[in-house]
């Protein structure tokens, strides 16, 4: 029956289309006549918004009884249902028909079921509890014949659909990607994209086909998987780099024109599908030299191709330019690009100068001449009427600020402060102006100025790091003593100042600023006493206006100040007036003050004069009540318990409840599937993720491309810039950029030069102004680092490179002599002879060479093969575990002498470490590396080998700071020669941060050879989860207590594959391939442990109910279970 | 894409459309703020806005505003061709569309969106197949409205359909 229906709706459109006028739109003017028509007339006639109110609730009120009469017909339903969407549209609450919407897709013929999915997505959102009561009907829809109706369900499903009910439909739509209709495919696969995006961990095992849906033969489909593919590239770049090639043939099919014209767009072939394709080949293609290789032709196509003068092109190129620049960069491709971009800001369309400005952002950072090329243009934009445009260019310049241009950038960023009002824009231009001020300031009296304009126009809306940023910053100082004074000197002088004026409210937070600087640092002034300081403060105190926050600031101050002054007259007045505060803390600061006051000697020393960096000694045994307990207690007092071990001894006196974890609860848990961890984890405060706080602080200011130069080491101030870098850069005068400037001038046009008008050359004075400093430095760096240029305030280095973990023994390793195995190529052609049989024609045309298909096994990395490849010293549970892998030795390596090498090896077979892997290398050096699982870290280990006959110069290995991992540098690192044909070794400790499945760690290495230039590699290495997961040794006691802390749980019920099916060897896989610990075990439950380094611990639980595990994970982390589960997951469907 | 709005030069809503849960009270928020903000910005302007952390692209057709919100990292000027390519859409569905047809068909509207952009994505890019999807619907509900046929038609009422059809396009 359903072939009969597919008939009749594919013969349908060919008949519509010739008959036009018959069906559709006549269809569609129609309803002018309806009960909508006559409202949306009503509404119009109306005269005032009051009116309209009393017109709709009247409307609402109608419908209201109207949808809940039993006599109402699903015909009328829909009627309603249109105009209660109206309605809501217009801003009234409609919600009593939510639950009709639902019952009229549940119940409706097509027409009425149509109007009602409509309502549903309209209406609802995602977590919305009325949207179970539509799982029903979808899955209903989906099984139907009727084409329409799969369709209609499928679009909601895309839509809205509750996260928990997936399994309740996904089989069905795994199903839909075999259709044969292509909107049906089309459909599911968008569903499928969706339900990636809500809960990635549901459709891990659905990738391959995904796979199915990129080689589709409809082009709708195939672009349909590229959404699902960019998402998954995003988040993992490496373990789809299998795919390139393809994606680099289907851009060239699309850009060549070999699509069907349908996708054409002004005859501009398929533009999404290129945009989509460029993306995706931007993530692949970055940082890796290899893939990017791969797609510089069809870039190179595409920037050739794209001509014509339409904005749809322009689009394209867009993408292809940001792309150019992201991806391994080729000087050719960077020149053309370059000259795109150029056709964007010379372009007089106002939204391609924006872009073209949008692509400068992109780009400048690795080439600071396009700047200098367009520096007119920007000056123009700095003065455009469209504050969109201005902002974008005060984005540019901000990426563009160095030492010399600071004051003029950072003025005009001001002066864009003072005219914004919206509060996001405040915030994020006040802590860009205070970064740069803190990077290049150029002098005391200029920081502190701007700093001031920070704070008074950021005020209370800024990011509280700022003030702590600055505080922290003059508390701190930098290397040369008497600057610091200087600087404190200015600000407590310059506050000063700013309290004198009348009538001038301060945000709160400057305010605080001002107390805290005034209270350390009033000491330094020579003129004003501290007597005069108090007055101050003490004026503010008494004004309303101030919150009581800041009033605690004051008091704080003024308590500080108090010592150093001789007369306390105001202090006393300020201790009556407070100590009767309404305020508590107001109350016992002064109260505080009153004691302090009274014994001058302890306030000095409990007070000193600049000393807010230095630790107090307290004494934290509280030694000297010593006496004072013995006596208590020879007198019979009981002895002292702390808090914990009182409720200890509580909980065993009461004996009430059990709260012993296991036994009761699990037997009771059966199989319910998995459980959202979400909800739970987010209303605890017990666990404190500290990992996740960190990311919060940080997301608030996310600095894209600015370059980290400066950590937290020294400050170098400018007299010592000898050391720096700086001097190789000879700074550029002003005459010789103005000389430039002119040159460029002329050669656009020579008549222009000659009728300068004044105003130009101002605009050519502020270029100079601006651009200074970049010319000089403008050696095209193509791998960006390029910025030498010191920093004004570099925080002093307070933390001594702290050098955790123990020595390796692996110190005296000379050789290495290994190739890895593990880089097996797969070549078989068999896919190829699948795809190709012959059955369809129109897969020759767009096929998608076989090598995606053949791919399949290497889409993901074979992360658990490496895992079992590692030795176990441990002895365990089973004895046919005990096998020991031996790295296989390869003979074919090109270095010799592998005796050392097997020496290194055995001194470190304490921890388990991986094979050897060649990361990189030339003809004359290869480096390689493996990692060591030790017990508290993650050693990376790095083998520099030199293969050529002469020796190696300056080799320095640098590893990038990676956002999820902390990389501490082992001793014995600095290698400044490596003889011919030797080897050296690195070390790194790694920890990860945060949890996460897989990331990669960067870095490079650079040395020179004997007369030769410098040379540099770079490299990446990918870590996963369980790099650093390492067993938890507890009791089942402990376990027990640990399970009942955590409040962050995943539940999830595991299909294991036939050879696991059992408690025993379901263990040891758990045990070997995730290294748990094996608690214990009861009956056909196991308790497993592990911690993710440092110290994060995760416990497992599971049950074995035939070839089902059910597996509940606990951890005081949030994210990390969900990662364990999809690791488990892996291994034991996988293997 | 995060969402997309239609409004008349009055600042009355014509069309929401929303890719990303927010509450009701957001969403008039944002509305509210959207609409006024674009509605005060000169012709000659810009068609991109930076708006909190994202982008908003813009297009004015006769009395009617589209506008859509997208994310920093998206290419504005494909998304003004989204917007001309949904105009396209509904002008030929239409047939030379006016602000009174989104007026008065918002449903259409709204289907016709949603076989052009699912969950904020383009999902099909080709016109013939957009429209042929939308017209495949309206002619089967047609049909199903003339003969009272409920679901699920058994093979005697379909061949009646086809039959109906055969003699309506021959005439």
């Amino acid at each position: 029956m359903s072939d009969i229906v597919e008939k009749t709706l594919t013969a349908l459109p060919g008949l519509f289309l010739q008959t036009p006028g018959a069906g559709g739109p006549a269809a569609a003017r129609a309803p002018f006549s309806s009960r909508l028509g006559g409202l949306i007339r009503g509404i119009t006639a109306l005269t005032s918004k009051h009116e309209e109110e009393k017109l709709i609730q009247q409307e609402l009120s109608n419908l209201k009884a109207a949808v809940s009469a039993p006599t109402t017909t699903l015909k009328m339903m829909k009627e309603c249902m249109v105009r209660l969407i109206y309605c809501e549209m217009l801003g009234y609450d409609a919600s009593f028909g939510y639950i009709h919407a639902i019952k009229l897709a549940q119940q409706g013929n097509l027409l009425e079921k149509r109007v009602g999915y409509l309502a549903v997505s309209l209406f609802l959102h995602e977590s919305h509890e009325l949207l179970l009561l539509l799982v029903n009907t979808v899955v209903k829809d989906l099984q139907s014949t009727n084409l329409v109706e799969v369709c209609m369900a499928l679009t909601i499903v895309s839509q809205i659909f509750p996260q928990e009910m997936i399994p309740a439909v996904l089989p069905l739509i795994e199903d839909k990607l075999q259709h044969s209709k292509e909107i049906i495919r089309r459909k599911a696969v968008l569903a499928l994209y969706k339900f990636h995006l809500i809960a990635p961990n549901q459709v891990q095992h659905i990738h391959i086909k995904f796979q199915k849906a990129l080689c589709d033969r409809d082009v709708g489909v195939m672009a349909a998987s590229l959404h699902i593919y960019h998402r998954m590239i995003k988040e993992n770049s490496s373990g789809y780099k299998d795919l390139t090639g393809s994606f680099v043939t289907i851009l060239k099919q699309v850009v060549g024109g070999k699509l069907p014209v349908d996708f054409n767009y002004h005859s501009v072939p398929a533009p999404w599908l290129q945009i989509q394709l460029l993306r995706i080949l931007r993530l692949l293609g970055k940082d890796d030299q290899r893939t990017s290789e791969l797609m510089y032709d069809v870039l190179d196509e595409s920037l050739r191709r794209a001509e014509l003068n339409h904005n749809v092109t322009y689009a394209i190129l867009f993408e292809c330019v940001h792309t150019v620049y992201s991806i391994y960069p080729k000087s050719e491709l960077l020149e053309k690009a370059a000259k795109c971009i150029g056709k964007f800001v010379l372009s007089p369309k106002i939204n391609l100068k924006y872009l073209g400005l949008k692509a400068l952002t992109y780009v400048i950072q690795q080439d600071p001449t396009l700047a200098l090329q367009h520096q007119m243009t920007i000056i123009e934009c700095l003065d455009h009427p469209d504050p969109i445009i201005k902002r974008e260019t005060l984005e540019l310049l901000y990426r563009i600020t160095n030492a010399q241009n600071i004051t003029v950038i950072v003025q005009k960023m001001l002066e864009y402060l003072h005219q914004s009002k919206e509060e996001y824009i405040i915030v994020n231009l006040v802590g860009k102006i205070a970064e740069l001020a803190e990077k290049y300031a150029p002098d005391n009296a200029w920081f502190i100025q701007t700093m001031n304009a920070v704070f008074s126009v950021g005020g209370d809306v800024m990011n509280p790091d700022i003030p702590n940023n600055f505080l922290r910053l003059l508390a701190e100082g930098f290397d040369d003593e008497t600057e610091d004074q200087q600087l404190r000197l200015y600000a407590v002088q310059s506050y000063l100042t700013l309290l004198d004026v009348e009538n001038v409210f301060y945000p709160q937070r400057f305010l605080q600023v001002m107390s805290w600087v005034l209270g350390e640092y009033s000491y330094l002034l020579d003129k004003e006493t501290p007597e005069e300081v108090i007055t101050k403060l003490y004026k503010l105190l008494m004004n309303d206006s101030i919150s009581s926050e800041t009033k605690a600031w004051l008091i704080a101050a003024v308590t500080k100040l108090t010592p150093q002054a001789h007369s306390s007259n105001i202090v006393e007045r300020l201790i009556q007036e407070f100590t009767v505060s309404l305020d508590t803390c107001l109350r016992q600061h002064a109260f505080e003050l009153k004691h302090l006051h009274e014994n001058a000697e302890l306030m000095k020393s409990l007070l000193p004069v600049n000393k807010s960096c230095e630790d107090m000694v307290v004494d934290a045994s509280l030694s000297f009540l010593d006496s004072h307990v013995a006596e208590e207690l020879s007198q019979g007092a009981a002895p002292y318990k702390p808090h914990h071990q009182r409720q200890e001894e509580k909980l065993s006196q009461e004996k009430v409840l059990n709260f012993e974890p296991y036994g009761l609860s699990f037997s009771s848990s059966g199989f319910t599937g998995r459980q959202s961890p979400a909800g739970i984890s987010l209303g605890s405060d017990i666990s404190g993720n500290s990992a996740e706080i960190g990311l919060k602080e940080t997301s608030s200011l996310k600095l894209e491309g600015i370059q980290k130069l400066w950590g937290k080491e020294g400050y170098l101030p400018k007299k010592e810039s000898k050391t720096g870098d700086e001097t190789e850069a000879p700074p550029v005068s002003q005459e010789s950029i103005i000389e430039n400037v002119d040159q460029t001038i002329t050669k656009k046009d020579p008549s222009q030069a000659l009728t300068q008008s004044k105003e130009e050359k101002e605009k050519q004075l502020l270029a100079s102004s601006l651009f200074v400093g970049l010319g000089s430095e403008s050696t095209v760096n193509l791998l960006g680092k390029a910025d030498t240029i010191s920093h004004k305030f570099r925080r002093k280095s307070k933390v001594k490179e702290a050098i955790s973990g123990e020595k390796t023994s692996a110190h005296n390793m000379t050789r290495s002599s290994f190739s890895s195995p593990t880089n097996v190529t797969y070549e078989e052609d068999y896919y190829l002879d699948n795809l190709r049989d012959g059955r369809d024609k129109e897969l020759e045309k767009f096929a998608l060479s076989a090598e995606l298909l053949g791919s399949e096994s290497l889409a993901e990395p074979p992360l658990v093969e490496k895992l079992s490849e590692c030795r176990r010293p441990a002895p365990s549970l089973f004895a046919d575990d005990m096998e020991v892998f031996h790295p296989p030795r390869s003979t074919s390596a090109s270095l010799a002498s592998e005796s050392s090498l097997a020496s290194l090896l055995e001194e470190t077979t304490d921890h388990m470490h991986s094979d050897l892997t060649e990361v990189c290398g030339t003809e004359a050096m290869s480096l390689s590396s493996y990692r060591i699982w030790k017990d508290d870290c993650l050693l990376m280990v790095w083998l520099v080998s030199n293969k050529s006959g002469s020796e190696l110069e300056g080799v320095n290995l640098e590893i990038a700071p990676a956002e999820n991992f902390k990389i501490t540098e082992q001793p014995g690192c600095c290698l400044p020669i490596i003889e011919a044909e030797n080897t050296k070794n690195f070390q790194y400790s790694v920890q990860m941060e945060k949890p996460f499945t897989e990331g990669n760690l960067s870095g490079f290495i650079n040395y020179q050879m004997m007369n030769t230039h410098a040379v540099q590699l770079e490299f990446s290495v990918n870590l996963s989860l369980l790099d650093f997961i390492r067993p938890l040794k507890i009791s089942t006691e402990a376990f027990g207590k640990l399970w009942l802390s955590f409040a962050n749980d995943v539940k999830q019920n595991v299909k294991m594959s036939e050879s696991q099916a059992a408690l025993p060897s379901a263990l040891k896989t758990l045990r070997r391939k995730l290294r748990l610990h094996v608690v214990d075990i009861i009956g056909s439950e196991g308790l497993l442990a592990c911690q993710l380094l440092p110290s994060i611990p995760c416990l497992l639980h599971f049950r074995v109910h035939g070839d089902v595990l059910a597996l509940w994970f606990r951890s005081s982390c949030s994210t990390l279970p969900d990662y364990l589960l999809y690791q488990c997951q892996k291994v034991m469907e996988g293997s | 894409m995060q969402f997309m709005l239609l409004f008349s030069r009055q600042g009355k809503l014509r069309l929401q459309k929303w890719y990303v849960p927010l509450s009701d009270k957001e969403k008039k928020k944002i509305t509210r703020e959207l609409v006024q903000t674009v509605l005060a910005r000169k012709p000659k302007m810009c068609s991109f806005l930076e708006w909190r952390d994202l982008k908003i692209v813009y297009k004015r057709y006769a009395s009617l505003y589209f506008c859509c919100a997208i994310e920093d990292q998206d290419n504005e000027l494909i998304t003004l061709e989204i917007i001309h390519r949904y105009v396209e859409l509904l002008d030929k569905y239409f047939g030379s569309v006016c602000e009174l047809d989104i007026i008065f068909n918002f449903e259409k509207a709204y289907f016709i969106l949603d076989e052009f952009l699912l969950g904020g994505e383009v999902q099909e890019t080709s016109k013939k197949n957009v429209l042929k999807a939308i017209e495949q619907a309206d002619l089967l509900q047609e049909f199903q409205e003339v003969l009272g046929v409920s679901r699920n038609p058994s093979p005697d009422t379909l061949s009646h359909v086809m039959n109906i059809l055969m003699s309506q396009c021959t005439k």
